[in-house]
């Protein structure tokens, strides 16, 4: 097994299946986002819909990625081989960090702040969007950061059902039993995946009040 | 807001009550709070609630402005029934300051003060000269304090801003839950001779909340007294320490047993 010369070798190929692949959870993951904040914030008060999307989000989190894939490949207009379908099942495994440390982070603020604010006079909608989102933030990131490292993982098994990706050099790689092709999509994905964790947390040291 | 005749009660409770369900599977019985508790405070007057801790003191001051809701009896403020009244209207006209402040901790000292006229949409000019004015009253140079956030303020700093927020709309009455309760002895003998005079020269109507009966004394225009939910007494300062009921000589023996000295 000789992995560098290979990975000099199609350096080219990889580069632009790294980009698919970030391509792929950036997509997934702004879709994500785009669902589980709204939905954390509604559910601060409202417990049926806080329990209803924490249900949901777990039972998707419990299914085994590659079955999740499996999945959907019949369904209509979100199913099928490819791209789209994949970044369903991405969305859908990214939901439950986001939604609980969104409700979680709205949810925990001192109560004396609350209280206060409750006191001045500020409407629910103000204490929403002026008090409990910002002190929330860096929870929320904390939970878009996580989500974000589990997605560039599980983008690696879109492969299997076409959306391309890193994934494609490791499925290839473990068909033909050769390291160099595994590795030439493994290393890539570990690195992205440190670099969002890496990047992501300085963010969220940043975005934390106190 | 001070419209009406001087004398006139600024907060009215009559036969007030409040409980709540001590646990919501436990059917039928609902613990209480307060039981018919009725007095009133006057324009301009300080009036202290003195109990121990879960007398009932907090809930009476959050059923003032409507952050509870009374379950038996009406609570008044300036003539009109806080049921009656939109909350939020209301309670931007009321001041409320709780121990530890509860300032914002992601606002600056001077967006914590002008917490209220934002809301209220001021003019930015209107609000910034409000807020210079407000710090410099509660002692604190706006040069000085204004950018700062309350994580870089000492305890009595946070609380002279939480004074000074609570004053910003001018509000007519304010309501203090053991502003001074996590002080330490002198800050908080500082903080009482300052706010002691603040309360005289700025008129306003205050009910507050404490378990000090050294406080209450040096505060009060008048003490109310509960004991377990209900009023056990109601009485200007010099009375108050005569009074017989055994809840109030309680309260007086826990100051007339120091002993010169001994105390840290």
């Amino acid at each position: 097994m000789n992995f560098w010369p290979y990975f000099l070798q199609h350096r080219a190929e990889i580069l632009s299946a790294t980009l698919a692949h970030m391509l792929l959870v950036v997509i997934s993951m702004s879709i994500a986002i785009a669902i589980a904040v709204p939905l954390g914030m509604l559910s601060v008060h409202n417990r049926v819909l806080r329990s209803a999307s924490l249900t949901i989000a777990n039972i998707f989190q419990t299914i085994p990625s590659l079955a999740l894939f499996g999945f959907l490949i019949p369904i209509p207009f979100i199913g099928g081989i490819g791209k789209r379908t994949a970044i369903v099942a991405l969305v859908l495994y990214a939901l439950l960090p986001i939604l609980r440390n969104t409700f979680v982070g709205l949810t925990g603020i001192d109560h004396a702040i609350i209280e206060s604010a409750e006191a001045m006079g500020m409407t629910k909608l103000q204490i929403l969007f002026r008090v409990r989102l910002p002190l929330a933030l860096s929870v929320i990131l904390a939970g878009i950061r996580t989500a974000t490292v589990i997605t560039i993982g599980i983008a690696t098994i879109a492969a299997a059902i076409g959306a391309g990706g890193l994934g494609t050099f490791i499925f290839r790689g473990v068909a033909l039993v050769n390291d160099s092709l595994l590795l030439a999509g493994a290393i890539p994905a570990a690195f992205l995946a440190l670099s969002a964790d890496f990047l992501l947390s300085l963010l969220e040291r940043r975005l934390r009040v106190n | 807001m001070n419209n009406l005749a001087p004398g006139s009660p600024a907060i009215e409770f009559r036969n007030v009550s409040y409980s709540v369900a001590p646990d919501t599977r436990a059917a039928g019985k609902n613990f209480p709070i307060i039981s018919d508790i009725t007095f009133s405070v006057h324009a301009g007057e300080t009036l202290v609630l003195l109990g121990r801790s879960g007398s009932g003191k907090t809930t009476i001051l959050k059923l003032i402005n409507r952050l509870l809701i009374p379950g038996g009896g009406d609570v008044l403020v300036q003539g009109r029934r806080t049921t009656d009244s939109n909350p939020i209207q209301l309670r931007r006209g009321i001041g409320y300051v709780i121990q530890e402040a509860g300032l914002f901790p992601h606002f600056t000292v001077a967006e914590n003060v002008a917490l209220v006229p934002t809301l209220d949409n001021w003019p930015a000019a209107k609000i910034s000269a409000r807020v210079d004015e407000l710090l410099h009253l509660v002692g604190l140079d706006p040069a000085e304090f204004a950018g700062r956030y309350p994580r870089q303020l000492s305890g009595g700093q946070r609380q002279r801003v939480g004074v000074a927020r609570a004053l910003a709309a001018d509000p007519a009455i304010m309501l203090m839950d053991e502003p001074f309760g996590a002080l330490d002895p002198v800050t908080r003998a500082e903080l009482q001779r300052e706010f002691s005079a603040l309360a005289h020269r700025l008129k306003k109507t205050i009910v507050f909340v404490t378990h000090d009966i050294r406080e209450a004394l040096l505060l009060a225009s008048r003490i109310v007294l509960l004991e377990a939910g209900k009023m056990v007494a109601d009485a200007a300062p010099r009375d108050f320490l005569h009074l017989p009921h055994p809840e109030v000589r309680a309260f007086t023996s826990s100051i007339s047993f120091e002993i010169p000295g001994a105390h840290s």
